[in-house]
């Protein structure tokens, strides 16, 4: 286990108590966004107040993992540990289905091949024991 | 209460340096105080305001440089939303005035982003505490990246092109040609551009502001003293700020902060577009000055590509951009909203030589912070000479 985290050298999310229902579903590989109980307004990433009415009756709404490039950018130079080990990269934004766009990596692709509106789907990528990160790959 | 002509730039000032390895931070802030006062012909003991913030400061640096400048004022703004900062500051230091809170105010920049070799575009993401960086640090953004991506959609929404962005860049370029201090002033074509490394696509390093030290400060008064002062004063007639983020991850990414800045600053103003004989526009990269010159309804969205083109932001164009070189070409020490403020006083003085604007008499100034793609401030300025 100490081995696998001292390899990931890449930054890691702080998990709080606010945000841990989300976190420890992605570790299910089971991907939620939040929606108003009481005005019905989704919104990402997870927070304890509905931002449109200030609500804390939460629903999770499960996502189907499917979406389209929202827009991208093939990174050549980051100098951050972690990310100039694995240049180039594709980072992205997705929306999914359920109309939230999220930032995310588009994986198992050529960065020449990443086009926006392409179909792709969410991979769930165990990173550390505590830590699952939902990155995209093209729909199959 | 409109704050229209209640209050003037007094002193502008922007230090030479674009490499410092011998002065601190403070220093530099402290000579540009000093050449702004002796340009509005003030002293120190006149100042009882300050607005400044910084990439290099700690939290309560504004605190720590009052120290360092043994000054007590009796108004403070630390104002810390990114590069336009200091053009917020303006708008702060002009309410304050006017509201009597304090009657001589200098707004003041420094950073040796270069000689500390600051990591500022591709450095990876900064301090990431916050409950929004949880879910964008594990992906490796960098602020070269958030600004791609806006980049990335304009194109595949309006097909603007990498040669139109580039134009943006040879711009500037010739701007810094006119100015003895930028810190690039070889010219380059389109060509350069599109033939330099991509840092993060379709953003060429060409397309990227640069890193350099300096600094730079105003000295903000009441119109009325400003008009016994040394120079011509230079009136702020309206002021707009704001900020832009993922909205619950629902944000359309063309839509940025000037959209609602400008609009404020123009109604505030009562002026028009066609009134603008000049825009100083935060260049941190080309998209950005392509996306502002839209959302503050220069042209229409989608048809800031075309708008660049032809030299309609040249000195002598139909919208002068940037007649410093900007910090494209110029200088960019990790903020430089401060500088745009002071070549828009520069050019309504009518000081700035080869590349003064023709009758240049108002002025808008926007500036950006933070990144455009993920979260972003917005600051809007319209200055006169008259």
């Amino acid at each position: 286990m100490a081995e696998q985290q001292k390899k990931y050298s890449k930054p890691l999310p702080h998990i709080d108590e606010e945000n841990r229902p989300w976190w420890e579903a992605l570790q299910r590989h089971e991907l939620y966004i939040q929606k108003c109980r009481e005005c019905g307004a989704t919104r990402y990433y997870p927070r304890a107040l509905c931002t449109q009415c200030l609500s804390e009756r939460t629903e999770w709404v499960r996502c189907a993992g499917r979406g389209k490039v929202y827009t991208f950018t093939v990174t050549y130079q980051n100098q951050a540990p972690g990310f100039r080990e694995s240049l180039p990269y594709v980072m992205a934004y997705v929306e999914l289905d359920e109309g939230i766009k999220m930032l995310t990596n588009l994986v198992d692709c050529r960065p020449e091949d990443v086009k926006i509106g392409m179909p792709v789907e969410v991979v769930y990528e165990d990173v550390t024991p505590e830590v699952t990160l939902a990155k995209f790959r093209p729909a199959r | 209460m409109s704050l229209s002509r209640k209050a003037a730039v007094a002193g502008a000032y922007e230090h030479p340096t674009r490499f410092a390895p011998d002065k601190s931070m403070f220093q530099i802030m402290a000579e540009s105080i000093r050449g702004a006062l002796a340009d509005a012909g003030l002293t120190i003991k006149d100042v009882d305001g300050l607005c400044t913030t910084g990439i290099g400061m700690s939290g309560m640096g504004i605190v720590g440089f009052c120290d360092y400048m043994n000054l007590t004022p009796n108004f403070v703004d630390s104002t810390s939303i990114g590069g336009s900062s200091f053009v917020a500051h303006t708008a702060h230091a002009a309410a304050a005035i006017a509201a009597g809170l304090c009657s001589v105010c200098v707004v003041v920049y420094g950073s040796t982003a270069a000689s500390s070799r600051f990591a500022i575009g591709t450095g990876g993401a900064g301090g990431g505490g916050d409950p929004c960086d949880q879910y964008e640090i594990p992906f490796g953004p960098t602020t070269v990246g958030s600004y791609a991506m806006v980049a990335q959609r304009h194109m595949h929404e309006y097909g603007t092109t990498s040669e139109q962005l580039a134009e943006i860049a040879v711009t500037m370029r010739l701007h810094a040609s006119m100015n003895p201090v930028a810190k690039y002033r070889e010219p380059i074509t389109v060509g350069d551009v599109l033939a330099s490394r991509i840092i993060s696509s379709p953003l060429h390093l060409l397309d990227c502001c640069i890193i350099s030290d300096g600094g730079g400060a105003l000295v903000i008064t009441s119109a009325e003293r400003a008009r016994d002062l040394r120079k011509k004063p230079v009136y702020v007639l309206g002021t707009g700020e704001t900020v832009r983020h993922v909205a619950d991850g629902h944000r359309d990414f063309l839509e940025i902060a000037p959209a609602q800045s400008g609009r404020l600053a123009f109604e505030r103003a009562g002026v028009t577009h066609k009134d603008i004989d000049l825009a100083m526009i935060y260049d941190s990269f080309t998209i950005t000055v392509l996306a502002t010159l839209e959302n503050l309804g220069f042209c229409k969205r989608g048809e800031g590509g075309a708008f660049v083109q032809g030299g309609r932001l040249r000195f002598d164009g139909e919208l002068p951009c940037n007649t410093d070189g900007g910090g494209l070409s110029s200088n960019h020490p990790g903020m430089r909203g401060i500088f745009l403020v002071i070549e828009a006083a520069r050019q309504l003085r009518g000081e700035c030589g080869p590349r003064q604007v023709r009758d240049c008499n108002v002025a808008l100034v926007h500036g950006t912070g933070g990144t455009l793609g993920t979260r972003h401030s917005g600051a809007t300025l319209i200055l006169s000479n008259q």
